[in-house]
């Protein structure tokens, strides 16, 4: 049989599939064997999906690379859609996955049974989600995630862990039953359920079916703005991810994401009246999400609470800028998801590392005697002076630093450049000639300057606490292989500014495909069949 | 018919919801069981409700599509229902668990102050 690179498709689905599903049969006692199996998975995803990103951005033939599941013609094939969105993001997750997993080997792999297999399985979700083209698969893809995250949120187990579980379990659920009732609406309405005929006969619908569609897509909405943590739907996000073990919080900063994807796909391919779905809701939700996350951070006693609150930023400022749906706002945003996931993604890891040799309530106290300004009463004890500064803490410190950078949105890491690109395109000088929405762009500049200053405020607060006058003096005893992931995400980060040239060619064309629908209807209702197929007998 | 199928929808979503707001790890179980429910006969009625008509076509006669009711909305339900029982089965677990280290069924592990 010849090998078909068209396959490579459905590949990011297949290898963490049979990778978890293999290690299901060997006891949790062979760790060694597991964490092979898992770092091959990982780094196989890596490579299919930077060969994906390859063809989908270099090779000019097509937008979209188009995969019908038992090569059934177009519109009646269940398929699989990789565009520039869905290989960018695919890219993401596996680029995030490799560092959670090697981070989880030291300790948290140990903490638990199955942790392995649920990660994989987490992995098939997510991909499934960002490469599916049918919204009914678009679900069940989000139900394999959500039941991989309920297995991985409860990990370690404790009674912190299990509170809010139950919690993220029932909202999610909840989410999941509303998720139905919008595909069911949208269904009724224009009869399919393959995203790109909905978008074709949506403009067509007279009648009932107008509205129906609507409110089918403001309650896919809202299931997807669920997972994205907007306010006032994303109260359990930050209790949930502060309490998850570190690579499961990281790798759980991906998972709003997959939200923030969904509502970005579905929006533009179904444009109401002219503009994106629900634009205007979408912008306000999300700057109400970025004012809660910038007093969130503020106000969180601990670092992992703060981190929490850091995704809720990311999400709130992607959404607040999806609002505003124009091409350059968005590829701006694209840029901005790219950066974000991954610094959030790593301090939660720096944050675990950190807190782990201290007592929680240090932390507390720590806060409360700067808000009722009494004298640190470790203040007289001279017993530190001299203390070698440890390695591990001076790396841990840089680490923490450029973060920080990132985070804030200051030069000259991607934090600076993709904040610098909403910016651009949002109060620029090309957006002068465009009339209308300049409410909105001031309101959304402004929150992503003053969302800088809170970051910069908490994140120079955790900072001096932690590495200048800790209450207690620690070392963090910290292996390589506890190290390695760190310095490998910040080395991506690094690298995102050093060919931010190329990522910004790479988003903006992602962009001009989002805001030009026909593309992807032309790719996915055009899609050819893979010969020899057997032709239909009257 | 088609009030009938309304009615039950409803009945099924509202006593959902209220349990689904209950502070008992059971009542919300349960309200999350009815609304389900109501979601499945939800999936199942956007399929247009037709009576004495099968959703398998007959592939030795030319098939008119008129006979046969819409077999998709049937796949979905079963589908949802596989998975809302899977999850529901989950959180039966969790809250088990939580009953186990907080010592009450309360959803919030521990009770709230009157």
């Amino acid at each position: 049989m010849n090998f078909d690179p068209h396959h490579l498709v459905i590949a990011p689905i297949l290898i963490p599939l049979v990778a978890g599903a293999l290690m299901l049969f060997f006891d949790d006692r062979e760790r060694r064997l597991k964490t092979t199996i898992a770092l091959l998975s990982s780094l196989a995803l890596f490579a299919v999906a930077v060969v994906l990103l390859q063809r989908v951005h270099v090779g000019n033939d097509a937008v979209a690379l188009v995969y019908l599941l038992g090569n059934w013609p177009a519109p009646i094939s269940i398929n699989l859609v990789a565009d520039r969105l869905s290989a960018l993001m695919l890219v993401l997750t596996a680029i995030l996955a490799i560092p959670a997993l090697v981070f989880a080997v030291e300790r948290w792999a140990k903490a638990g049974p199955h942790f392995h297999s649920l990660f994989q399985f987490l992995l098939v979700g997510l991909n499934g989600a960002f490469l599916t083209g049918d919204l009914f698969n678009l679900f069940v893809f989000f139900e394999v995630m959500l039941a991989a995250s309920y297995g991985l949120v409860l990990h370690g187990s404790g009674s912190a862990r299990v509170k809010s579980g139950l919690h993220y379990i029932a909202v999610n659920l909840v989410a999941s039953l509303i998720f139905l009732i919008g595909i069911a609406l949208v269904f009724g309405a224009t009869g399919s359920l393959n995203m790109a005929e909905i978008a074709l006969r949506a403009a067509t619908l007279e009648g009932f079916a107008e509205p129906a569609l609507h409110v089918g897509l403001a309650m896919l909405s809202l299931a997807f703005l669920v997972k994205a943590g907007m306010w006032p739907l994303g109260f359990w996000l930050v209790p949930a991810y502060s309490a998850a073990a570190a690579p499961v919080a990281a790798t759980f900063a991906m998972l709003s994401k997959v939200g923030i994807y969904a509502l970005l796909r579905l929006a533009l391919l179904v444009p109401a009246s002219g503009e994106a779905f629900g634009a205007m809701l979408i912008f306000i939700g999300g700057s109400f999400t970025l004012v809660f996350a910038s007093i969130g951070v503020l106000a969180s006693q601990s670092m992992q609470r703060a981190s929490a609150y850091f995704v809720l930023m990311s999400s709130g400022t992607l959404l607040a800028t999806f609002g505003i749906s124009e091409p350059g706002s968005t590829a701006g945003a694209l840029f901005y998801l790219i950066s974000s996931t991954l610094a959030v993604s790593a301090l939660f890891m720096v944050v675990e590392l950190l807190e782990r040799e201290q007592d929680a309530a240090a932390d507390v106290l720590a806060v409360t005697m700067e808000a009722y300004g009494e004298a640190n009463p470790e203040d007289e004890d001279d017993a530190e002076i001299g203390q070698m500064m440890p390695g591990a803490l001076a790396i841990l410190g840089i680490g923490f630093a450029l973060l920080a950078l990132v985070l804030i949105g200051l030069p000259p890491l991607s934090g600076f450049l993709s904040k610098f690109a909403i910016l651009h395109a949002i109060i620029g000088p090309p957006s002068v000639e465009i009339a209308g929405g300049g409410t909105m762009r001031v309101i959304l500049a402004t929150l992503l300057i003053v969302s800088g200053l809170t970051a910069l405020i908490a994140l120079a607060r955790m900072g001096i606490r932690t590495f200048w006058a800790p209450v207690e003096s620690f070392a963090p005893r910290v292996t390589i292989v506890e190290t390695a992931p760190i310095l490998f995400l910040l080395a991506v980060l690094v690298a995102l500014a050093l060919q931010a040239g190329l990522v910004m060619d790479v988003v903006t064309a992602t962009a001009g495909d989002l805001h030009d629908a026909e593309r992807y209807l032309d790719a996915v209702l055009g899609a050819e069949r893979v010969p020899p197929f057997a032709e239909e007998s009257q | 018919m088609e009030l009938l199928i309304a009615l039950a929808i409803g009945t099924l979503t509202g006593s959902g919801v209220w349990l689904l707001l209950r502070p008992r790890t059971y009542q919300v179980v349960i309200g999350l069981a009815l609304l389900s429910y109501a979601v499945n006969l939800f999936i199942f009625s956007m399929g247009r409700l037709r009576v004495n008509a099968p959703p398998v076509l007959d592939g030795s006669m030319p098939v008119d599509p008129a006979a046969y009711t819409d077999p998709l909305p049937q796949a979905l339900v079963l589908t949802a229902i596989v998975i809302g029982f899977a999850t529901t089965a989950l959180f039966l677990v969790v809250l088990i668990v939580s009953r186990g280290l907080t010592g009450t069924d309360h959803v919030d592990g521990r009770e709230s102050d009157r």
